[in-house]
């Protein structure tokens, strides 16, 4: 497999994408001596052994990707479900808007205005609900009279997925200027959510209206037959792909330079979220914002003064091309990336929860946990799969280093896989699954998939001097049994494709899926940096005392040799 | 043996050509032609915004249904209010009792819905201008859209900034670049002006500037702490150029306390007392733009223009030996040098990443290996 990479060409002075994919490829034809490129785009069907190729599918995230309003009428209900709908479809959601989210009307007219999103989605109203706070949405997006980003002579795409009562007086309102798409109710009724017909009336629309408008795109779209998706649309549906064909809960995480985009496929819902304003490049300080200056400082094994760690970010913001050259700065970056996946998945379980607006049947004591009732249905001692993709995870310099990172921040229980992304390939196969599942599953379990291994981690706290006890029957029909006190970690050599069966005694309180203090036997899966015993308690919680919190975080490096020996010395010197 | 690289760089030059593209974010009236001098001040071309929209729920004021609302309407769509205006009227008791709904602001009557029972009233357009931004020619007009505007100019690209365009005289305030400007320098005589300081400028320096006046500040470096301050709110991304600032504050060099480059700092000093104009709009993503510094310089003859737009950039060639470079990142940050070497094969750094590196002579005569990543190049 070879891979080739290029600047964008989106923006002047060049105006035109396919400048840039034409570098890419060319970097690819270097590589391999075989040609791909004509004057007029790409040699397609291949022409015998050299030249050309069989398929070309792409995606594209150019210009900061698709762009999307979205509205309703209840925020927790119809608002939120079109959001679940325009996240899941691969857009950055800049605003919900709802009857009842407390802006008076001419400031939501005043957002739309200032946003220039490239598409609205309007949901609102059960069939045969309100009408009256559907027409209102309506009028205000009107009023707003907004113009596409890209191409403001163009009309703008707007999708109705609402009451489907409404669909006459919203027609009336926005058939003139606007490029109106009527869809199945989002929300029929309370119970049932129905997000895919306007997932994909917006895939269509994406292509139709934004990617069209984008320069050099009516070229590249002429290239592939294949319609071009919004890249974390590709990179959800190949997360769908892994799940579907192992029959598993899944969890994915793409950590981006400007973006964090969370996935889960948990018991056949998916649900994507993206936080924007999370990353570890462009947006880098967001992360710092939101997190703020101690939480990062928390996962670092030496001092840093905060202003010191600011100014770092700062810099780091406004060079986002710039890599760690001393350890110190890679751990510094790699704490910062705990936060932004911590964030990020913090983000998804507020979208990932059940529908709210059904009518239930409660007892006392569902009252009593009214709290847990508005949380997430995500329970991570069934994610079976946990895998990340992102610059930063795929370019970590000791893969020990990105399943850290993962543990850390997603803090899974029981038994769950982990893996990454060998290189950035994740979308186009989400495309390519479109269209030869089984190619897209070939490539991505030999070239793509890098399995980490798999993770053993009790739910719940132990006492000083517990231990969680494993008896692993290797391959080569050894027991090998480990002990792991309470707030450690270790990691068994178990390398990839390797696996065994191993009995799990976890501490008193542990659960790893058969309930508090319980044994399991369970088939374990090895890989690139081994099994891990992770008896540390979840939640994870850091010594709050600062050395002993940075004797622990050096314990944690080592057990797993996540990092050079020089780090240790500089730390402990 | 040498390998070639594309690197992002500042171009900091003593004589350029600058060209700015002038264009109303909707189309309108342009009002130069081709061949006028312009000043920086200039209005180059003018168009009218629509108005906001103000919502006026008729049905819930007058106490009527929703579907009845066009029927007790004064005005129809279309027609234009005055503030205060009555725009609809209920009667009841034999026409004794009256109940009016008035128009919250001037203007135009857009959308009366039986649906919502709300009335939709636009405000009057607001004019929209746009000025030449630099003292210079306009070389091409754009039909209906604005000009493009060219002069000869001293050009320097900060790595950030925050406000808009600002117009005004340069008044060297440092004496040495890594000097700390602080508040006790500001003075009446700084209103008006674009301050060039050293190595920091203080969160009180930046409140007395803004208070005697000040246009714009141009320093190297800036805590990020006193940049929240100034503005109000933490910076998360930087794209800016927006904020609701009364001056434009520029970096050149990066956060924290950083000398200004010897260099850029004397090429400010050559020209202290000039009319300048600057933007601190930064957008550090796909096609990024840099903050700058523009010091049109009218006295270049028609042949040192020549000359000028002739030159090879360095910013085309990318790295290659002898290339002036800034390094950008620990453990070097902020170290001047020339590249030295450019070796082909990745090479394993501390972090054990395998990366494309450079060789480089610093200024203060070291000698180091740095990832390409981690340098740009300074255009001179």
């Amino acid at each position: 497999m070879a891979s080739g990479e290029a600047p964008t060409t989106v923006e002047s002075p060049f105006e035109d994408v396919t400048l840039g994919v034409r570098n890419a490829i060319r970097e690819v034809e270097e590589l391999t001596g075989h040609k791909m490129l004509a004057p007029q785009g790409i040699i397609m069907p291949s022409k015998g052994e050299k030249e050309g190729v069989d398929l070309y599918v792409t995606t594209s995230s150019a210009g900061g990707g698709l762009q999307m309003m979205v509205a309703g009428v209840v925020k927790t209900m119809t608002a939120e479900s079109a959001e679940r709908a325009a996240l899941g479809a691969g857009a950055i959601v800049m605003d919900v808007m709802a009857v009842d989210d407390g802006r008076r009307p001419y400031e939501k007219i005043g957002r739309i205005r200032y946003l220039r999103p490239d598409m609205i989605l309007m949901a609102g109203g059960t069939d045969g609900g309100t009408v009256t706070h559907v027409v209102e949405t309506a009028e205000l997006i009107d009023a707003a009279k907004p113009k596409p980003r890209l191409g403001t002579e163009f009309e703008l795409p707007i999708v109705f997925a609402g009451n489907k009562d409404a669909r006459i007086p919203v027609r009336e309102i926005l058939d003139k200027a606007y490029a109106l798409k009527i869809v199945d109710n989002i929300r029929p009724v309370l119970e049932f959510e129905n997000t895919d017909p306007a997932r994909n009336v917006i895939h269509e629309l994406f292509m139709e209206h934004v990617m069209s408008h984008a320069p050099g795109y009516d070229k590249l779209m002429k290239w592939t037959p294949i319609p071009i998706m919004p890249t974390p649309a590709g990179e959800g549906r190949m997360f769908q792909t892994i799940a579907q064909t192992y029959d598993a809960n899944v969890i994915g995480v793409g950590l981006g330079g400007a973006t964090t985009n969370v996935y889960s496929m948990y018991e056949d819902k998916f649900v994507r979220t993206v936080s924007a304003n999370l990353g570890m490049s462009y947006s880098i300080c967001n992360v710092l914002k939101e997190a703020e200056t101690n939480n990062i400082q928390r996962w670092l094994p030496f001092d840093i003064g905060e202003e010191d760690l600011r100014n770092r970010l700062y810099n780091k913001m406004i060079r986002p091309t710039t890599i760690p050259q001393t350890v110190e700065d890679l751990v510094v970056e790699h704490a910062v990336a705990r936060e932004a996946l911590r964030l990020g998945f913090e983000h998804h379980k507020l979208l990932a929860r059940p529908l709210r607006g059904i009518q239930r049947r409660r007892t006392i004591a569902d009252i009593f946990e009214q709290e847990a009732f508005e949380e997430t249905y995500i329970d991570m001692l069934h994610v079976d799969w946990l895998a990340g993709t992102g610059g930063l995870l795929s370019h970590a310099p000791r893969r020990a280093q990105s399943a850290l990172m993962l543990i850390d921040s997603f803090q899974p229980e029981g038994v769950t896989k982990l893996a990454q992304d060998s290189v950035f390939m994740m979308p186009h196969l989400g495309v390519l699954s479109t269209v030869h599942p089984r190619a897209a599953m070939e490539i991505f379990e030999n070239d793509c998939l890098v399995r980490i291994g798999d993770c053993i981690a009790p739910r719940g706290k132990g006492e000083d001097g517990e231990f969680m006890k494993v008896e692993v029957h290797m391959p080569d029909n050894s027991v090998l049994e480990e002990e792991v006190s309470f707030g450690s970690i270790k990691r068994i050599p178990l390398g990839e494709s390797e696996k065994a069966e191993v009995e799990i005694f976890p501490f008193r309180k542990g659960d790893v899926g058969q309930g508090s203090g319980k044994r399991r036997t369970v088939d374990v899966e090895g890989g690139v940096v081994g099994v891990i015993l992770d008896a540390r308690g979840r939640p994870l919680v850091l010594p709050d005392n600062d050395n002993e919190r940075k004797q622990k975080l050096i314990e944690w490096f080592k057990a797993l040799d996540a990092y050079p020996e020089g780090l240790y010395e500089t730390c402990e010197g | 043996m040498s390998s070639h690289a594309y690197t992002p760089g500042l171009k900091r030059k003593a004589a350029t050509i600058v060209r700015k593209t002038r264009r109303l974010p909707i189309q309108g009236e342009v009002l130069i032609k081709k061949g006028d001098d312009v000043k920086a001040d200039t209005i180059v071309a003018r168009t009218f915004i629509p108005g906001d929209v103000q919502v006026v729920s008729v049905a819930g004021r007058l106490g009527i249904d929703l579907w009845e609302t066009s029927k007790y309407m004064l005005k129809k769509e279309g027609e234009e209010v005055e503030k205060d205006e009555p725009i609809a009227l209920v009667k009841s008791f034999f026409g004794l009792l009256k109940r009016y709904a008035f128009a919250p602001v001037s203007g135009t009557i857009e959308r009366v819905s039986d649906i919502t029972g709300q009335v939709l009233v636009r405000e009057l357009p607001v004019p929209l201008e746009v000025d030449a931004y630099i003292e210079g020619r306009v070389i091409e007009t754009l039909p209906k859209e604005g000009a493009i505007v060219e002069t000869p100019a001293a050009f320097i690209q900060g790595i950030f900034g925050v406000g808009g365009e600002r117009k005004g005289e340069l008044m060297m305030i440092a004496d040495g670049s890594s000097d700390v400007l602080t508040a006790g320098e500001i003075e009446s005589k700084c209103k008006g002006k674009i301050l060039v300081g050293g190595a920091r400028v203080t969160n009180d320096a930046l409140q007395k500037a803004i208070k005697v006046g000040t246009r714009g500040i141009v320093v190297g470096g800036i805590d990020d702490q006193d940049l929240t301050s100034v503005l109000g709110y933490k910076i998360g991304v930087a794209i800016t150029g927006q904020e609701d600032l009364p001056l434009t504050l520029i970096i050149t060099e990066g956060f924290g306390e950083i000398a200004m480059s010897e260099k850029t700092f004397s090429l400010l000093k050559e020209f202290d007392g000039r009319l300048v104009s600057i933007n601190g709009a930064t957008q550090i993503r796909a096609g990024v733009m840099r903050p700058e510094i523009v010091i049109p310089r009218p006295e270049l003859t028609t042949k040192e223009r020549g000359g000028l737009i002739e030159r090879k950039e360095f910013l085309e060639q990318g790295l290659l030996p002898g290339t002036p470079i800034r390094i950008i990142r620990k453990p070097y940050f902020g170290a001047l040098g020339v590249v030295s070497k450019l070796p082909i094969f990745l090479k394993k750094i501390e972090t054990e990443s395998d990366v494309r590196v450079l060789e480089a002579q610093l200024d203060d005569g070291r000698h180091v290996i740095v990832p390409r990543a981690n340098v740009e190049i300074i255009e001179e």
